[in-house]
């Protein structure tokens, strides 16, 4: 799955978070978040799980997170990557 | 270092002082005398004013390594404290240690001299960023967190030995009568600097508003004030009373208040003689509406309403449904009109209202309070001083004071804030004990601590969806995941200490 351009979803809103997805080499992973220290881990794991299901390739992925639950990672991640021309 | 009974390490000693590691709520007992200040005389009948805050802080005689304290009932309207250090650093004073009721977030800018060395101790508890350099370990200043009880306990046992007292008096004349009722600074109960009053070796009064004698009715009298300073104001009135305090709107928070009336009609309390206490936020104005419908229907007369006043308990006193109130601060502006007016609206000491070292403060007349809680562990311990992150933000106020006063003391939370989840298998930073709270109430459920299972039976009774605290926490992580621990240096950065002195746990700097 290649990103053809920059995409964005999401909303900096607590409980909500903000993902842009841009080509870049690689798979770059950014996050920072208001509850980083105790959920980065749970985060970075749901993105991963996320764009191995797409197969993204080629991208850097950055997240504003403002203590969203996964489901609402995983909702804003895929309408980034779809706004990107990751997905079709 | 030693365990304490919730097993929190504490170190033998801290600043200097050597600590007593927190064993129960109940059994630690008093061996101290009242502590004593010198009696002055003053034979002339003229002026106390001195001029300004410098000519106030000169008279006083304060010198490098002394305390200071002021009040907090100007909140975050407060402009008294920042003033005083500015002056305090200009005369080149040094070592100064704050033993303020209270500091706010607008005392920030308190930070740059605590650098310099001007202020060297927090014998008190912080709200905001200092607190957070604290606990970063940006900045170095020790801080033991009280609550309002466990401060008046500490100045009048004389723990806690303020030199000169700063006190910001709203309506004051010139020979120190002043009450908090009038003028632009208005903030209704002097409530906390009562105790400053009464025990610190030099009292001034700071005043934006001289009236001519005498300034009636009078909160602290003439005979416990050394001097008078005249400044252009004491802070922003806006930020001292809110004009309004407000129900939540939020489904969640609703849902919350509904389920804790619940709690409160199954307690059997609701009748006459009932006595109540909320805090300000909009969850416990939630519940206080719904108590105020149980009341009306039940034809309930009240005993009292305590702790911080706000206008739904005005509108309760003056609807015949309490007695009285019981005033340790108010919280906006129709409680300030109101214990002007009001006599049956009463202000009280700090002292008064939560020590626990006194013959029995209002806190155990209360049959039911309502808490807040940052986070909550599946003993029913209490967070409210630290964040998510680990840094010391908040104050204890008198969260664990009512929770060990009250019959009954119910803990409202959001089951998630932001990912967070609120039940969990242990907090941060234990502020409240959990055998001094009887009920857990959130949106996702209600656990009732195993002591009260009279309660827990009629709540099931009434069909209540009541759940293990343990079960409420399993199912909150299945929804957040199961949060990483904070993780922490060996550095103890500050003290929470219980409203007996005991130390029930310590803040140690964040691992960056």
């Amino acid at each position: 799955m290649k990103i053809q351009r920059k995409g964005q979803a999401g909303t900096m809103q607590s409980s909500d978070l903000m993902v842009i997805v841009e080509p870049a080499d690689g798979l770059v992973i950014e996050i920072e978040s208001t509850v980083k220290k105790q959920f980065e881990h749970l985060i970075r794991a749901r993105l991963e799980q996320v764009l191995a299901k797409h197969g993204a390739e080629g991208a850097r992925i950055s997240v504003n997170d403002r203590g969203a639950l996964d489901y609402a990672i995983e909702a804003r991640l895929e309408t980034a990557l779809r706004r990107a021309g990751g997905l079709s | 270092m030693a365990l304490n009974s919730l097993g929190r390490e504490i170190p033998d000693s801290f600043a200097g002082k050597k600590l007593l590691p927190y064993a129960d709520p109940w059994s630690l007992q008093p061996h101290a005398e009242r502590s004593t200040r010198a009696i002055r005389r003053l034979t002339h009948n003229g002026s106390k004013l001195v001029g300004g805050l410098r000519d106030a802080i000169i008279a006083s005689g304060l010198k490098d390594g002394m305390t200071i304290s002021t009040h907090h009932s100007l909140r975050n309207g407060d402009s008294l404290l920042n003033d005083l250090v500015r002056e305090i650093d200009a005369l080149g004073i040094r070592d100064i240690k704050i033993a303020s009721s209270s500091v706010h977030v607008v005392h920030a800018e308190l930070i740059p001299y605590i650098r310099k060395g001007v202020i060297t101790g927090l014998e008190c508890g912080v709200n905001g960023p200092i607190g957070e350099l604290i606990s970063k370990g940006e900045l170095d200043c020790p801080v033991v967190v009280r609550s309002h009880g466990g401060r008046a306990r500490a100045l009048i046992c004389g723990e806690v030995p303020v030199d000169v007292a700063f006190l910001a008096a709203p309506c004051c004349d010139e020979y120190g009568n002043f009450n908090g009722y009038y003028g632009p600074s208005a903030c209704g109960s002097l409530g906390y600097a009562q105790v400053d009053a009464q025990h610190a070796h030099k009292v001034v009064a700071v005043t934006d508003n001289l009236v001519p004698f005498p300034a009636v009715p009078v909160g602290i009298p003439q005979t416990v004030v050394d001097f008078v300073a005249q400044v252009a104001s004491l802070g922003d009135p806006k930020k001292i009373v809110s004009s309004t305090t407000r129900i939540t709107t939020d489904p969640i928070g609703l849902q919350i208040a509904k389920y804790a009336a619940m709690v409160i009609r199954a307690s059997g309390y609701v009748q006459d003689g009932f006595s109540f206490q909320t805090g300000t936020g909009g969850i416990s104005l939630a519940v206080a509406e719904h108590v105020r419908d149980m009341m009306r229907q039940g034809k309930v007369k009240g005993s009292f309403g305590g702790g911080g006043i706000t206008g739904y308990f005005v509108d309760m006193l003056e609807e015949g449904l309490f007695e009285a109130l019981f005033d340790v601060q108010c919280f906006d502006l129709k409680a300030v009109e109101s214990i002007g007016r009001n006599r049956r609206h009463q202000e009280m000491t700090a002292g008064t209202y939560a020590n626990p070292f006194n013959c029995g403060s209002v806190v155990n007349r209360l049959d039911c309070a309502i808490l807040s809680a940052t986070e909550i562990d599946v003993d029913f311990n209490v967070n409210v001083n630290t964040e998510s992150m680990g840094y010391l933000l908040h104050n204890t106020g008198g969260h664990c004071d009512v929770a060990a006063g009250a019959k009954l003391a119910i803990v409202v939370a959001p089951a998630i804030r932001g990912r967070l989840p609120i039940v969990r298998d242990a907090v941060t930073t234990v502020t409240t004990p959990g055998e001094t709270v009887g009920v857990v109430v959130t949106e996702r459920g209600i656990a009732v601590n195993d002591r009260l299972p009279e309660l827990k039976a009629e709540l099931i009774r009434m069909r209540a969806p009541v759940k293990d605290i343990r079960q409420l926490r399993d199912e909150i992580y299945a929804i957040t995941g199961v949060p990483r621990p904070i993780e922490f240096t060996d550095k103890v950065v500050g003290l929470i200490e219980y409203r007996d002195g005991s130390i029930i746990d310590v803040v140690r700097q964040v691992r960056q």
